[in-house]
Order: C-alpha cells, then structure tokens, then sequence
C-alpha cells in the first residue's frame, strides 16, 4: 500500500499548477446558470484553453492517475468543470473512439477536443429511466436514413448542442436489450424540438427532447444494428473510480468554509454541530481514499466494482453536508440568494441521477454480494 | 499510486488467516464461550507467528514491518472474534519481556476507563488500582472499570482498534449474505428481497468506505486519518453486526448463533480509548486548523 505519486505523476502536477496559476486570471466572469448560450461558449472556450496547452486528451489517454491529478488540481484551484463538454468528452467521445468506424472517429472526436462541438445525450425517456432497456424511441429504415420518433428527459445541454448520442429502438421483436441502436443525431434537424425543464431549484439544468419523423443518416450509426445497447455499455464505466474526484475535493472545501462560518457566527460552540462538522470531515477524507483506492485499482487492471460502493455513499454525504450547512446558516438557509442553498436544493438530484440509490444498492447486492436477482 | 496490498501483504493476511482458522475455529471460538479463559497455548502461537512482534525491528528479535502488515493482520483478529488483550500486547513487545514472543500477557488501562482482561494478564500498563470488575457484555472480553481513566491514548491502539472493527464489518456482512442466499422464506431465499439485499448492500458499503479509510492511516500515520478510520471502522462494525442480526431473523436473537458475539465485541471496542466523540472533536479542530 503506497499513496505516494511517481516523480512523473508529480511533475505532471507542477506543471499543470503552474499553468493554472497563470491562465485562470485571465478568464472572463463565469456566466449565470440560466444563460445557456453563454455557458456553451464560457465551457468551449476553457476546452480549447486546455487544447492549446495540451491537456484536452487527459480524459480520454491519460491513465487514471494522472486523470485523479488532473480533476483534483484544477477543482482546487477554481477551474471550469467539464460542463456543456461532458458528454462529448466522457461519454459520446470515448463510445466512437472505441466503436466507431475510422471515417466516423475522423468527424467527431476533432471537434470535441478543440471545444467545437457540444454533444447531448439521448437516453433516458419517461418511461425508461431506471430501467433504461425499457426504451420505446422508435426508428424504422429508409433507405438510407433512420426515421426516428418519440421522446427522450433529462437531456442536459440540449438547447445548445451540435449532436445527441441517441438510443433508438430498431427492433420491437428482440428481447429488450437486443433491439437497440446507437446513433448520432445532428441536433439542427427538423423534427426535433427541445423544451427546457425546470428543477425544483429553479433552474433550467435540462430538457425534454420531441423526435418527429427526424431522419437521421444510416452513416451516423456507431456499431451494428440492434447492438447498440453492448455499444453503450462499453463507455458507461469509462470514467471508474474518477467520476467525483472533483467534487469530493470541492466538498471538502465547502466543510472547511462551513467551519470557518459556523466560528464566525458562533454555531462552532455548539457541540453536536460541531462534532458533525467533524464526521463528515472522517466521511469526505475516506471517500477521497477510496477515490484513491478505485484508481489505483483500475491502474493495475483489476476489474472494479467500486463505482456503486462509492456513489451510494458519497451522494449521501453530499446531502449530508448541505443539510449540515442549512443548521450552521440558520434562518439565512432558506434565502435562495445563499449559494450553499442552492446547492443544498441540487444534492437532492445525487441519489437519483445515474442510478438511483435504490438501482446502486440492487447492483452491490447482486453483482459484488451475488445475492439472488429478485424484485 | 499503488494503494492496493502488495503481494507480500496479501500474503501476510492470507497467512494470519489461516492460522487462525486452524488455532480458533468455530467450534473453539464456541468452547472459549462456555469456558472464557485466555488460551496461552493459543498466545505462543502467535508470538511465534510474529503478531505482536510484527513492527519491533529485526535487530531486536521483531518482524520489521509496518503499521499497514499490523492492520491486516489486527483486521484478521477481529473477523475471527480472537479474545485477549492483543493491542496492548502487541504495543507492550520491546518493551516488556516475554510480549513479543507470546510468553507473556499485558494488559493496559485505556484512556476510556477500562481494561480488558486485567484478571489473565501478567503485565498490567497504568495504573489498575482499585479495579472494581464488570459483568461484562461480551462473554469473550472480561472488563474491570478504573475511575475515569485519562492517560493519552496511543493513536496505534486507536488504528489497530480500528482494523479489528474493519475485520468484523467485513465477517458480518459475509454472515449476512450466506444466511440471505440459503434461508429461504415464500419459497425463495430471501436474499432476492429488495430489503434484504439492500440491509446487505449497506453493509458492504460501511465496510469498504471505512476499509479505505483504515488502510490509508495505516500508511499516512496521521492523528487526523486515524480518527477518521476509527469513526467509519466503528459505524461499520456496530451497524453491520446490527443488520447481520436483522437478517438472521429470530435465529439472530439466540445464544446459539454467533451474530451477537460479533455485535458485542463491537460494543466494547467502539468504548475505547479514541472513540466517537473524542475523533469527532478531534476531525472539528481539524477543520478550523
């Protein structure tokens, strides 16, 4: 057991501290969460910043080491996150650069990397969420387009991307995960409308997405026909064990800040406040070492299991520690002007996105316990 | 990065392991509560094996190794439910004769107030004077009470307290999942029960959070990693053996089954020095440092 990094880890890190010491001064004001337009060219530009110096790829070849540095180091110095490039960067883009042909890695991976192009994904639909396999998006061949109609919720991004990863079924007569396909579809085309959703935090964070009669190219089909749900399932691991790295190295940082309120306003004297303030300071450091502990494991190429151990606790104590913050702030917790209020009202979405809490228990218990399926 | 166990490591607990299999099975486990005396043949066994002169240098006679070969092997005492004063042992080799090698049996005042097998031990650390005894919760810990304790506790007896309750998180959870996988209720085993798979679940996740936590202040050695360990090695272990209780059902509440062993031993270490509140304060002051 080491929890030392090799010199070229640590050189990695020197020099991407100095890189983001000299380069997020210069950034423009971070646009408001409600200005979409904005945010996709506030999130674009930051990618390209990171194309220009070289580190637009450490998503996609870097090993899990260096990612975990990566995500760390520029979370603790107030870097952008990912955002609008999410999907493109850690889902769409790994998916095509395992499964898609030459010509079709040729068109989409560029763009994605320089900051181009933003991508969206199709999955979720009202009526399959936790069980995503219960998809009813339906695409019929035209020659030598797909003709797709139905719905797609949850589309974070949609209003402002270029390309919607779609699930689509192409064959109602195969078992359910057989009559899947994966498609690209360009989101300009007619057919589609977009209307925006409103979280119970009161922001437009994503939408619902009509598909008319869209047609869409046979050639932006990634992988076979009907075989797209084994397309999907290749990248839905891909970012193992580093998914959070960023945010858990954030919510450490709001503890430490809710401390220094709660010594300021007094709260600190308050020894059942404070001493929760102290477990949850034990519960972030040991997610952090379990984040060093699935990366290391996918490092040396263990098969890794941990996603769903780790997700079931760390959306918990994200709730947790907002919960914690409403007590330290008192009555000011319920103004909505109060940044950690916000965020207290968006940590509810942690044990429902990606597998409720309910899916993750199901997986632990069945795939890592081998408890018998059931329902 | 390389946080995983070494092949050597690996090696290590698989090795503590089996000995105690061989040495403290069920069926002796089962003889120790109908009979709670400390085995000393059991007690040069592990001498021999190195257990508490697992960190003493090589030039003094020990092992060589370090507070991470000490966890796993403190984490195998305590899936086993191993009885004796093992951490103060193992922290009293070097220093009192006989320790390292097993001949000898220490036992100490915890910082909580109490010590554990005072009447067994030839060594005593602290001052045990005016020791009134307990009926103690565990058939297998014999307690004394000593006023209000108050010595400085050792942070290596706060880890290795927490690597045992890290063995009994993950022994319980194991239990829990036999029994759901062959108790079968409605004409299923009952482990196909979302409620139950999801008493299991928890389970697994309290122990390998507090796993990473436990194993990363074995190799840091830090006050506030330790703490931190201690707090989610204990939640663990007492929440565990709770739900593994739950679901054995009524079997769990008998003497015959060994479910409440587990939860007991869990109680009584989760009262030891370096404890709940003390780590909660102790992570507090982290914070505002």
């Amino acid at each position: 057991m080491d929890l030392t990094y090799t010199p070229e880890e640590d050189e990695f890190r020197a020099r991407l501290r100095e890189w983001l010491g000299k380069v997020l001064p210069t950034l423009p004001p971070k646009p408001s969460p409600d200005d979409w337009p904005a945010r996709r060219a506030y999130d674009l530009g930051w990618q390209r910043m990171l194309y220009d110096a070289g580190y637009a790829h450490v998503h996609w070849d870097a090993s899990p080491t260096v990612r975990l540095i990566f995500l760390e180091e520029t979370e603790k110095a107030g870097a952008p996150y990912v955002g609008a490039g999410f999907v493109g960067l850690l889902h769409a883009g790994p998916t095509i650069a395992a499964e898609g042909s030459e010509e079709q890695r040729a068109r989409w991976l560029p763009p994605i990397l320089r900051g181009e192009e933003v991508w969206c994904q199709g999955f979720s639909e009202p009526d399959a969420g936790s069980d995503l396999a219960a998809l009813r998006t339906r695409a019929r061949r035209d020659g030598d387009d797909y003709v797709v109609s139905g719905s797609k919720i949850w589309t974070s991004h949609a209003e402002v991307a270029d390309w919607c990863e779609l699930l689509v079924r192409t064959n109602p007569a195969a078992p359910k995960h057989r009559g899947i396909t994966w498609l690209a579809m360009p989101m300009d085309a007619p057919g589609i409308t977009v209307r925006p959703l409103r979280t119970l935090a009161g922001s437009a964070e994503f939408a619902e997405v009509f598909l008319d009669e869209v047609r869409i190219p046979v050639a932006n089909r990634v992988g076979d026909e009907d075989d797209g749900w084994r397309v999907t399932m290749v990248t839905l691991s891909f970012e193992r064990g580093t998914a959070f790295v960023g945010e858990v190295v954030a919510c450490r940082r709001v503890l430490r800040e809710l401390a220094g309120e709660a010594r300021k306003n007094g709260r600190w004297d308050d020894p059942v406040l404070r001493r929760r303030l102290g477990r949850l300071n034990a519960q972030l450091r040991a997610l952090w070492r379990l984040t060093q502990w699935n990366v290391s494991e996918a490092e040396s190429g263990v098969p890794g299991v941990g996603s769903s151990v780790f997700k079931l606790r760390y959306s918990q104590a994200r709730q947790e520690l907002y919960d914690t913050a409403a007590d330290v702030l008192g009555p000011d917790s319920l103004d909505v002007d109060r940044p950690w209020t916000l965020d207290r009202l968006s940590s509810l979405s942690y044990t429902i996105a990606a597998g409720t809490s309910q899916i993750q228990q199901n997986i632990v218990a069945e795939r890592i316990l081998g408890l018998p399926k059931g329902r | 990065m390389k946080f995983q166990l070494t092949q050597d490591q690996r090696a290590l607990r698989d090795g503590v392991r089996q000995l105690l299999a061989r040495r403290f099975d069920a069926e002796a486990l089962r003889a120790a509560v109908n009979a709670p005396a400390l085995d000393r043949g059991l007690w040069r066994a592990l001498g021999e094996a190195g257990f508490f002169a697992l960190r003493l240098p090589e030039a003094d006679g020990g092992v060589g190794l370090g507070l991470p070969e000490a966890v796993l092997a403190f984490e195998e005492a305590g899936r086993a439910l191993l009885p004796g004063p093992l951490i103060a042992t193992h922290l009293a080799a070097g220093e009192a004769a006989g320790a390292a090698d097993g001949e000898t049996v220490v036992a100490a005042v915890d910082g909580s107030g109490l010590v554990e097998w005072l009447g067994e031990a030839d060594i005593v650390r602290g001052d045990a004077a005016g020791a009134v005894p307990l009926r103690s919760v565990d058939p297998l810990t014999p307690l004394h009470r000593v006023g209000e304790g108050g010595a400085a506790v050792d942070p290596a007896a706060v880890l290795l307290t927490a690597a045992e309750q890290l063995g009994t998180a993950g022994r319980v959870c194991e239990l829990a999942v036999q029994h759901a996988r062959t108790r079968e209720q409605f004409g299923q085993p009952i482990g196909a029960f979302q409620a139950v798979k999801h008493l299991c679940a928890g389970m697994l996740v309290r122990a390998e959070v507090a796993r990473a936590a436990v194993y990363a202040a074995a190799v840091t050695a830090d006050r506030t990693d330790i703490a931190a360990a201690r707090l989610l090695a204990d939640e663990a272990a007492v929440r565990g053996a709770r739900d593994c209780l739950q679901v054995h059902g009524g079997m769990g509440f008998t003497w015959e089954s060994e479910v409440h062993l587990h939860l007991k031993r869990a109680w009584v270490r989760a009262r030891r020095g370096g404890a709940s509140t003390e780590s909660e304060e102790l992570l507090a002051a982290d914070l505002v440092a």
